[in-house]
């Protein structure tokens, strides 16, 4: 089962390969979706996981010692799709294919399963009807 | 046997004219041949729904008592020109406010067609005749005596698709263009839209009323920047070429076919619904209206290098697959006219037609057979 965690690093932790560890010693399979880490102060990771139980449990824990806080992250894209008027813009961008015209009605659609908030769409649309919703909580 | 507009007009007038939108005929096209389409179809309805950013409207305000020569008039701060007759201003789609930064003229047109109240602030420096020096007021498109589209160049027959070579993102009127060839947008309806199935404006001329914005509205001039001269395969141009300049009555508008546009880090633009009835007079006309989207082609130009250089030339059947191979690389496509309302408003350019409520126009004037697009020249002296 495909998670994702947003990883809040201190700043005495952001040069550590922790991605590396996480991977090599808990074997996660692990897709970096948004990195904002500048080396000597804090940093912040989304990232997309797969593990098997045991090994999850352990990877998590390896986290939480390093002193790295875990957020098990959902998202809400919220379109408002009343007002679209589905020129299609944002499909322009967005690589995931989360957001399509349909072929047939030519109308969009939004596929939320395939999003990966990069957050393109929402700076492509000329309407200005689209926002992303962190929904998230500390992982314990 | 070729037909007249004015034949079309009386079996309209009779409910008898057979109707179709660009999308229904092509799919005729697969059954029937262009004699029996010509023999058949009276009226083929095009569309488009895109930005044009060449938009604005002409406004008058009214006088008031004692009275101003308005020289600079702002509407919810967005200025608008004022260098006309006291109480007349025009305003045009992409001025930007002086206080929002998503907010411009654009959103002006559509909130004033939406029956907003919109601040109006003029200043003057007065004269004998026109003694006030400033207002501020409100308005509407009620207390207007009038408001009226006014775009000088709408309706591009075709337009270049546009990607990006270069290592950094870039923000243009095409929308977002990803780095590396990221990605690939394109603008026109293909074979919905207007001047594509009618390409060397036979039946499209000065007088011709259309659907603008979900009223009627008429051709007026030729387009700004109107090229006879791009290269043409099957007499479809390859790239942009014909425009049109068009006309129309704001009060009768709907905001469900003129749109206000943000292009992240470009500015302000207009969405424009038109629609354009096309006479089937002859075979050739027939044959024009059967044009399909792999019989459409444009040029994939480089919006990251300078001067824009021509790298492939697409198909819009290939742009509408959302991707395109160029050189053995793929590109992801995307679209900034929107295929959905120009479908619905070829549908109710049908429906107008098909009532009797809207008869086809002669042209008063065809448009030039023979317009050059000029590039400037920058001059040290004049």
């Amino acid at each position: 089962m495909k998670e994702r965690l947003i990883l809040n690093f201190p700043p005495e932790c952001s040069e550590k390969p922790i991605t590396y560890h996480l991977i090599k010693d808990y074997n996660f399979k692990v897709n970096i979706l948004k990195a904002e880490i500048t080396p000597g102060k804090e940093g912040r990771l989304l990232i997309e996981i797969e593990a098997e139980q045991e090994d999850l449990e352990q990877g998590l824990r390896f986290l939480k010692d390093e002193g790295i806080s875990i957020y098990s992250l959902s998202r809400e894209v919220i379109i408002k799709k009343d007002e679209c008027i589905h020129c299609g813009l944002c499909t322009a961008v967005c690589f995931p294919g989360a957001l399509e015209v349909d072929r047939n009605s030519w109308k969009l659609i939004f596929n939320p399963e395939k999003c990966i908030a990069c957050e393109l769409c929402i700076q492509a649309c000329p309407l200005r009807l689209i926002n992303v919703c962190f929904v998230g909580g500390l992982k314990t | 046997m070729p037909k007249t507009i004015e034949q079309i007009n009386e079996r309209i007038k009779k409910g008898e004219a057979v109707v179709l939108t660009a999308g229904e005929v092509k799919k005729m096209g697969q059954e029937l041949s262009i004699k029996e389409i010509a023999k058949k179809v009276d009226v083929v309805t095009t569309a488009t729904f895109g930005p044009m950013c060449s938009s604005g409207a002409f406004i008058n305000f009214g006088h008031s008592d004692p009275p101003i020569k308005m020289s600079k008039v702002w509407l919810n701060y967005v200025p608008a020109y004022a260098g006309l007759a006291a109480v007349d201003a025009y305003i045009g789609a992409t001025e930007a406010s002086e206080r929002e930064s998503e907010y411009g003229g654009a959103h002006v047109i559509e909130d004033l067609i939406a029956g907003k109240s919109i601040q109006l602030w003029a200043i003057s420096k007065g004269t004998d005749c026109y003694p006030r020096k400033e207002i501020e007021t409100y308005i509407n498109k009620d207390t207007l005596n009038e408001c009226f589209l006014f775009n000088p160049r709408n309706a591009y027959q075709n337009y270049a698709a546009a990607t990006n070579s270069t290592d950094k993102t870039i923000y243009t009127y095409l929308g977002i263009l990803l780095p590396r060839f990221g990605n690939a947008t394109y603008s026109t309806t293909g074979e919905l839209s207007p001047l594509l199935n009618d390409p060397e404006l036979r039946t499209i001329g000065i007088g011709t009323r259309i659907f603008l914005g979900g009223a009627q509205g008429f051709v007026v001039w030729n387009g700004t920047q109107f090229n006879t001269t791009t290269t043409t395969e099957n007499k479809i141009p390859i790239g942009p070429a014909r425009t049109l300049s068009l006309i129309g009555d704001m009060k009768k508008m709907s905001i469900e076919f003129i749109k206000a546009a943000i292009f992240e880090r470009y500015g302000i633009s207009l969405f424009v619904g038109i629609g354009i009835p096309i006479p089937i007079l002859d075979e050739d006309m027939a044959k024009f209206v059967s044009v399909r989207d792999q019989d459409i082609k444009t040029t994939l130009c480089d919006y990251g290098l300078a001067g824009r250089p021509v790298i492939a030339e697409v198909t819009y059947k290939e742009l509408r697959s959302g991707e395109i191979i160029v050189e053995g690389r793929s590109i992801k496509t995307g679209p900034i006219s929107s295929m959905y309302k120009a479908r619905k408003i070829a549908e109710i350019l049908k429906e107008w037609i098909q009532k009797g409520d809207f008869l086809i126009t002669e042209p008063v004037q065809e448009l030039s057979k023979n317009a050059v697009f000029k590039k400037m020249t920058v001059r040290k002296e004049g």
